[in-house]
């Protein structure tokens, strides 16, 4: 076989790969939602399942069920099954795109304090703000989570140049303001707040409602799909800025769209679910290590396996400790961690001549 | 004709080009030396439009740099960076394949993963096609960098995409980290890119390399063009001591317009 036969072969092979690879993912997402729609108090089978939805679209299915199902499944599995895909796939994309702009496999919206800035900000509205409108919370922890992001970023970046190191001592930095912050609001509030504050600062599922969901759904939908769009220029940035710009990529327009697109996902995530750490890191990197970096096949594959992943923990964390549960935050961080240092410990060994 | 006229332009805050004009022609190469810090790399940066000057101009077929679509800008000119600060495992192939990015609107697939496996070919990397970024060596690395500069201006085998107009193409020290086979090799597809139309502007660190291989050599020293001409006209004792502050002789090579420059 001549040489452009074997490289065209191995294009092939690769996009074979690709194909499965989502086919799999597709199929994960697709179990993963049925049996956390099915498990807990009143079990409902995957067929029972199908055959409630069905019924919401005026189609009998043979399989029988009955009221009590249809109602825990609509009113309560239902809304949490769809925050947490939406929490999960928001997460990881905003963090698979944040690890190409800043052409580093370590960032994530809870480590450049994205998350901690959003937690605070809704932890000040919760504390100096009680009482107030519906809105202002969620609109708080997105403007704290903007700025955030934004002050980290602006304090990497010099002469055009963003600094990897100088970025991820920020995001400490700005964690370790962000948690001073939410520790002098714990101090000053009362038994309610200091209820509501956990609930931010462990992350939960446990407040699905379609009315919250709905109303703040668009502000992480759009977002996920305005940065699925940035995929082909968030390739060329992981060459450098400069050489991106010689590839025609706009390159300021792609950063400003990444830093608020992942901003505002990462952020109205925070606001309907609290803190929910290391999603944003794990599932872009599962899925770099089986289809690579490219971010056409990254950021939808790890919007699929991101959902699945938050799906999979707030299940853990709603029947793991029965009849009480287990804020998901302390669940993935669980799992998290370790990988994080594995991580860690594995770029140390194989990709230490970068 | 990519021409610079009286460009005057900074780098990090301080003055670098002091009044710069020159002409990167189609089908002609053209070697850039001079000392370390003579402004070389800005000048390749004020040539691409990656720095705009502070005073002077850079046409592209005489149209300002500034007033072209990005796209269409980057489909007529390339590239090739000192360093690439590229550290995830992309496939060699789809490093290439990001060169054909301003293509992706115009060309088809499979054109242009043509021209992306055309370039790594001329630059000997080809079967280097499914290995990882990260696994390669400095080399190896700096020679599918080359592919990819050469996969942004390839010519498409049906000429659908990017119009009429030569492509340029400027290297920034191309044969760092290369052995001396490599060199030649790279020196052997600049003449062919000149061949074949394109204009090729390489900065270079040895004299030699300039002499023996392009068709023109410009002499940068302080942020001025001290010496612009054939190789025979611009490689002099005199011009070595006065940009460089070196003492060399040079003697006739066996071709005669290609002069030989050996320190004294």
């Amino acid at each position: 076989m001549t040489p452009p036969c074997a490289a065209a072969a191995g294009e092939r092979a690769r996009g074979r790969r690709r194909t499965l690879c989502f086919a799999a993912l597709g199929a994960l997402f697709g179990a993963v939602v049925l049996t956390a729609s099915g498990v807990g108090a009143v079990g409902i089978s995957a067929a029972e399942a199908l055959s409630i939805a069905a019924a919401q679209f005026g189609l009998r299915l043979p399989w029988a069920y009955d009221s009590l199902q249809e109602h825990v499944l609509l009113a309560i599995r239902l809304p949490r099954v769809c925050l947490g895909a939406l929490a999960g796939a928001a997460l990881a994309v905003a963090g698979a795109a944040l690890q190409g702009l800043f052409r580093n496999p370590l960032a994530d919206p809870g480590l450049i304090g994205v998350s901690s800035g959003a937690a605070l900000a809704a932890a000040a509205a919760i504390v100096l703000a009680e009482g107030a409108p519906g809105f202002v919370l969620p609109l708080a922890a997105f403007a704290g989570g903007l700025s955030a992001t934004l002050a980290v970023y602006r304090i990497a970046s010099r002469g055009g140049r963003t600094d990897t190191a100088s970025m991820l001592l920020a995001g400490i930095a700005v964690n370790a303001i962000a948690s001073a912050g939410i520790g002098w609001l714990i101090f000053a509030s009362d038994d309610e707040q200091l209820r509501d504050l956990n609930f931010w600062m462990l992350g939960s599922l446990g407040g699905a409602d379609w009315g919250g969901l709905l109303s703040v759904a668009p502000a992480i939908a759009l977002p996920i799909a305005l940065l699925a769009l940035l995929a082909r220029p968030l390739d060329a940035l992981l060459l450098g800025e400069t050489e991106a710009w010689h590839l025609g990529v706009n390159v300021e327009w792609v950063k400003r769209g990444v830093v608020v697109f992942a901003a505002l996902a990462a952020s109205a995530t925070v606001a309907l679910t609290g803190v929910i750490g290391f999603v944003g890191l794990v599932a872009p990197h599962l899925v770099r290590l089986t289809v690579g970096p490219e971010h056409r096949t990254l950021l939808p594959a790890a919007i699929l396996l991101g959902a699945a992943l938050l799906l999979t923990a707030d299940l853990g964390a709603r029947t793991l400790v029965l009849p009480a549960e287990l804020p998901i935050g302390i669940l993935t961080s669980l799992i998290g961690g370790p990988f994080f240092l594995w991580l860690l410990v594995r770029r140390g060994a194989a990709l230490r001549p970068d | 004709m990519l021409a610079a006229r009286d460009v005057h332009a900074a780098f990090g805050g301080a003055p670098v080009l002091r009044g710069v004009s020159l002409d990167v022609r189609a089908g002609e190469m053209l070697a850039l030396i001079g000392p370390n810090g003579a402004g070389k790399s800005t000048l390749i940066g004020a040539l691409s439009g990656a720095i705009a000057p502070r005073r002077g101009r850079v046409c592209l077929d005489s149209r300002p740099l500034a007033k072209w679509p990005r796209r269409a800008l980057a489909r007529r000119r390339a590239v090739l960076p000192q360093a690439t600060a590229l550290s995830f495992p992309f496939r060699a192939f789809d490093v290439a394949m990001l060169g054909r990015g301003p293509h992706l609107d115009c060309c088809g697939r499979a054109e242009n993963a043509a021209a992306a496996r055309a370039a790594l070919a001329e630059t000997g990397a080809l079967h280097l096609a499914e290995r990882l970024w990260t696994t390669l060596s400095g080399g190896e690395r700096q020679r599918v960098r080359l592919a990819l500069a050469l996969a942004q201006v390839w010519p498409e085998a049906n000429g659908s995409c990017s119009g009429a107009g030569a492509r340029y193409i400027l290297f920034d020290e191309p044969t760092n980290n290369l052995d001396l086979a490599w060199q030649q090799a790279f020196a052997r597809s600049a003449r062919r890119l000149a061949a074949g139309g394109h204009g090729v502007l390489a900065a270079l660190h040895d004299p030699n390399m300039a002499a023996l291989h392009a068709d023109r050599i410009c002499v940068l020293s302080a942020g001025s063009v001290v010496a612009d001409g054939p190789p025979e006209s611009v490689i002099s004792p005199g011009l070595f001591k006065a940009a460089f502050g070196v003492r060399v002789r040079t003697m006739p090579g066996p071709d005669p317009r290609r002069p030989i420059v050996l320190p004294a």
